[in-house]
């Protein structure tokens, strides 16, 4: 039994090992990173405490009380004592205790919403530093990275300085992904019609991988991008060699982008779209569609009615980014019947509707 | 113009989307799997023709309603499936052992991500679930003194509906495809528009079909514990196994429901055009999310609380000991029960929940690990002061102690949210749930097939094979998952088809090499099992309690007879058999009345059988089908209940021969 135990001890030493070189989960770069493998050391030691004792008992135990051992008592009655009942449970749960308060405190803090307090463990946060803005989308199969203060953009290629915070917009174009920099930060997931967020900082320079950690379709495999963190003086070149691009990521550029491709070259564009973001997570970048915000300020105002079918076209999405070639005979309604349409179906050309039309 | 739209609309009505390019002949892979069953399955087919097996089988096995038969098909079953799911595995090592860099392994995405889809859904819905049922099936009503389970017809129709599933997952290799979207087809992935083939159909009515199995048999399991058991067994005299299978059917039946509401939204999205899961029109693929995961969490203790009662009988009959702790192994596992429900969102902490309520999924999820860590504290104290013999059982049930505590361990860790944030979906996560789902579940079903054969067959299961078969499981296991966990540590991420890091290859081969040691354990165990059966005059078992049993199936013989217990057995304490055994128990020798038995019938394969034409019609849009098809399962349904003939009584004189045949059966061996 004894052998079985010391299984285990190569394994923990090949991860010491690891530690060094290429886990990244254990040996980031980015501070928000390094907290997070903090907490999997400190409850991986907790825990530990209990499981090591456990699995040197099992294995004594079943030594010690085999068959043959005449010498070990045998006591085929006994079934209970309140103090080894006392312990088992109470046990546990002393380290869950400690655990649960490190997971509270740990959750909060690393909450990825929560803008961060500090550079790295021994340097707070001035207080006038402005987080570097970076929007994110995941789309099929490839990272679009909007700067909105630099107005440029590129695709699969990410450069951030290092200690200053980044705070990232993150959304999907067709379906769900997770935004994941082993080296930078913990994942979270990019959803299509939603925005997720996500506070991180790196604190060295060097190229990073990032990808999405969630499965998305045939090009999956091959989601990845590179993340690199820069001194300033680099990352501000890096701002003038995108800019320097003829490329702009015009919403029209955009739509021809977020048709499926795999292994997309690295882009650049000059100049992005100024509310491209914001459209992409309300499904409206196409010039004709009504932004989902605003069909639920129409909602909330009470809605349409009957009326409000005539919208459908305009806000269907999903039918037109058919990841198949197979038509399928399935029709959504268009108009209910023939009387004209009224009010509520907007000019052609993007122009947003409104809710202001619909206040009393 | 596509080939689809050319067709006739004769044609499609008749066939739907059915057309010989459904078949994927021009893949060599499915063709040599298909050309490989079909050979495998003349062979079998022909082997039971020889030996005219096939009205024994029909009326003795198809049609039985004995609670024990369908316990042990639904053990074939899971076999069966286990061989299919471990293909799956050894097919997704084999491509991320060979895709680096230049070379693309020999899987295209589109056959890949087939793969570990089905393999997720065999290994989960149709390996563990089966493995899970047949176990309480042949067990229950033998531990708590019944003569069947309450629901008899039920349970025959609940283990065909199952099969059924099975049979719509096996279809979809040869005809059409699997889903791509992994074991819990996300929305919206698994929407129309971004997976508009018939995979995510097959995998929706296959499950919705199994469903129907899964949560018959948990409503007839429940009655059958709560209604049934023997007069003087109180709850708190129920065997452990009992109590953990009752806990599980609770579990069931109030999961299951979930599963199929969920599935049935996805299917109104995909099939009438609503949008519960679609980015349109104000749909919220989340919704889906937290519902599967509803369903999805309580499952995995559906899954893994039965084999933690199948390890409390073992620990206690081999430490030939009072299981230690009784009531607090009772109350741990209804705090299980409880908190299962509580702790869903831990499945998804990287969604964008806000800080609160992660911390409280995950301080839920780590609550849970007190009665589970009490559980293996009651285990061990029940081998402290023990005299403990390592037969196989015990042998597979130290295997599981010393596993399922790393694994238990990697699962509170991952519930600590800020460690999910970085391990969440990486190879990590896989080599957890593996490590508690081959550790805890695929142990103790062997350690349970290991216990209970001699009581289902007669005869022990050879002991050298059977180590061979567990020493290689355990090797590759460790071989196989251990690598997963480094790199899942180094960002691995799962579901990947091919690799550019050439570094991390060397880790893939070792979980190759894993995977083979895992093979060798699974024919290791199908050697095991020829063996014994043509060992069986040796390995065989008289006294119907090999073990030195403690529990009232050990009072039976082995087999036991049709009707279990000629008189309905009273009990006095807990360990019932050990009881009568201590006390003296004289077995009764007259005075036996008929004994009231439900009469097999073919209703419960025929119904099954209409569900799979049903499921089969509604995934190819083949209308006609689907309805003519669910029209005969209704009024073959309506028709079944009018049938008055499904009962009899075994005479008394019957019942008198046989228990005289078991008392010069121990006689003989007394003396």
């Amino acid at each position: 039994m004894s052998v079985r135990t010391l299984r285990h001890a190569p394994l923990l030493l090949l991860l010491l090992l690891l530690t060094g070189c290429k886990a990244v989960v254990l040996s980031p770069s980015g501070d928000i990173a390094a907290q997070q493998r903090d907490l999997i050391v400190i409850s991986t030691i907790l825990m530990l405490l209990i499981v090591v004792p456990v699995m040197v008992m099992t294995g004594w135990f079943a030594w010690r009380y085999r068959h043959s051992n005449d010498k070990a008592t045998y006591a085929p009655e006994w079934d209970h004592s309140t103090q080894f009942e006392l312990v088992i449970w109470t046990a546990p749960l002393l380290i869950i205790i400690a655990l649960g308060a490190l997971t509270w405190i740990g959750t909060h803090l690393l909450d990825p919403y929560r803008p961060l307090g500090r550079i790295d463990a021994q340097r707070e946060l001035p207080a006038d530093v402005k987080p570097l803005r970076v929007q994110v989308v995941a789309m099929d199969w490839k990272w679009l990275f909007v700067y909105p203060d630099y107005g440029i953009a590129s695709v699969n290629e990410m450069a951030a300085p290092v200690d200053v915070p980044i705070e990232f917009d993150i959304t999907a174009s067709t379906v769900m992904n997770s935004f994941f920099v082993p080296a930078l930060a913990g994942q979270i997931y990019a959803m299509p019609g939603m925005q997720t967020k996500l506070h991180a900082i790196i604190n060295a320079a060097g190229d990073y991988e990032g990808f999405s950690a969630n499965y998305s379709g045939h090009g999956f495999s091959h989601m990845r991008f590179r993340f690199a963190g820069m001194s300033g003086a680099d990352f501000d070149a890096w701002v003038d060699t995108v800019r320097g691009s003829e490329l702009a990521l015009s919403r029209d550029e955009y739509l021809r982008l977020e048709q499926p491709s795999e292994r997309e070259p690295v882009r650049h564009y000059g100049s992005a779209a100024p509310d491209l973001f914001d459209a992409v997570v309300n499904l409206c970048v196409e010039p004709n569609k009504m932004c989902m915000h605003d069909m639920m300020a129409i909602d909330e105002n009470g809605g349409l009615g009957m009326a409000g079918i005539y919208n459908v076209k305009h806000l269907s999405y999903d039918g037109e980014r058919r990841r198949d070639s197979v038509a399928l005979d399935d029709a959504y309604v268009l108009s209910m019947c023939a009387v004209a349409p009224e009010a509520p179906i907007s000019p052609a050309g993007g122009t947003r509707y409104g809710a202001a039309r619909l206040e009393p | 113009m596509t080939a689809m739209q050319e067709r006739s609309t004769l044609m499609q009505s008749l066939f739907g989307r059915l057309s010989w390019d459904s078949i994927p002949y021009h893949e060599p892979i499915i063709v040599w799997t298909f050309v490989g069953t079909i050979v495998l399955g003349m062979a079998v087919l022909g082997w039971i023709t020889k030996q005219r097996a096939w009205g024994m089988l029909w009326r003795d096995w198809f049609c039985s309603i004995d609670h024990k038969k369908i316990g042990v098909m639904y053990i074939v079953l899971g076999l069966i499936m286990l061989l299919r799911g471990f293909a799956d595995a050894v097919m997704m090592r084999a491509q991320q052992a060979m895709a680096f860099g230049d070379a693309m392994g020999y899987l295209p995405p589109h056959h890949y991500d087939q793969i570990f889809t089905a393999h997720g859904v065999i290994m989960i819905f149709f390996v563990a679930m089966p493995f899970v049922t047949g176990l309480m099936n042949y067990v229950v009503p033998l531990q708590i003194g019944a003569r069947d389970v309450a629901f008899p017809f039920l349970n025959n129709f609940s283990f065909w509906m199952t099969a059924a599933g099975a049979a719509l997952v096996m279809t979809s290799l040869f005809i059409g495809e699997f889903a791509m979207t992994g074991w819990l087809s996300y929305p919206p992935l698994s929407g129309i528009d971004y997976s508009p083939g018939v995979g995510v159909d097959y995998y929706i009515w296959a499950l919705q079909i199994a469903g129907v199995g899964t949560l018959l048999s948990g409503v007839n399991l429940l009655v059958t514990i709560v209604k049934m058991r023997a007069p003087g067994m109180t709850l708190m005299k129920m065997p452990v196994f009992a109590w953990t299978s009752l806990c599980t059917n609770v579990l069931i039946v109030a999961a299951f429901p979930i599963l199929t509401a969920v599935l049935a939204l996805l299917s109104l999205d995909r099939y009438v055009g609503t949008n519960f899961f679609t980015n349109d029109f104000g749909g919220n693929a989340m919704m889906y999310v937290n519902l599967i995961w509803i369903w999805g969490h309580p499952e995995v203790y559906i899954l893994i609380l039965p084999l933690f009662g199948v390890f409390s009988e073992i620990v206690s009959t081999f430490s030939g000991k009072r299981l230690f702790g009784y009531s607090s192994m009772v109350y741990a596992t209804v705090c299980i029960t409880i908190l299962s429900y509580i702790v869903w969102l831990h499945h998804f902490f990287t969604m964008g929940s806000g800080a609160s309520v992660n911390s409280f999924f995950g301080i839920t999820t780590m609550i849970i690990s007190i009665p589970t860590g009490a559980k293996m504290f009651n285990w061990l104290f029940t081998m402290y002061r023990g005299k403990i013999r390592f037969d196989l059982p015990m042998l597979w049930t130290m295997g599981f102690m010393l596993t399922f505590v790393g694994g238990g361990m990697t699962g509170v860790l991952l519930a600590v949210p800020p460690a999910d944030f970085v391990l969440h979906n990486s190879l990590f996560l896989i080599a957890h749930f593996h490590h508690v789902i081959i550790g805890g579940v695929v142990f103790g079903t062997f350690a349970g097939i290991n216990f209970w054969f001699p009581k289902v067959a007669g005869f022990k299961l050879d002991e050298f094979w059977g180590k061979v078969s567990f020493w290689c499981w355990i090797v590759g296991f460790y071989l196989a998952f251990m690598p997963l966990y480094v790199l899942g540590l180094m960002g691995v991420t799962r579901r990947m088809s091919h690799f550019s890091d050439p570094d991390l290859r060397i880790w893939f081969l070792i979980a190759a090499v894993g995977a083979f040691f895992v093979g060798l354990g699974i024919l290791a165990f199908i050697v095991q099992l020829v063996v014994s059966i043509r060992r069986r005059h040796e390995l065989r078992d008289e006294s119907g309690d090999p073990w030195n049993g403690r529990t009232l199936e050990w009072s039976t013989s082995s087999p036991p007879p049709a009707y279990n217990f000629a008189f309905t057995p009273r009990v006095h304490a807990l360990d019932a058999w050990w009881d009568m055994k201590t006390r003296g128990y004289r077995r009764p020798q007259s005075d036996f009345v008929p004994v009231h038995i439900p009469k097999n019938t073919a209703a419960g394969i025929v119904l099954a059988g209409l569900s799979v034409v049903c499921g089969f019609g509604l995934i190819w849009h083949i209308w006609w089908l689907a309805a003519a098809a669910f029209i005969a399962l209704v009024g073959g349904a309506i028709y079944h209940s009018f049938n008055y003939d499904r009962d009899y009584h075994i005479p008394a004189d019957e019942v008198s021969r046989v228990e005289q045949a078991r008392t010069q059966q121990l006689a003989a061996l007394q003396g």
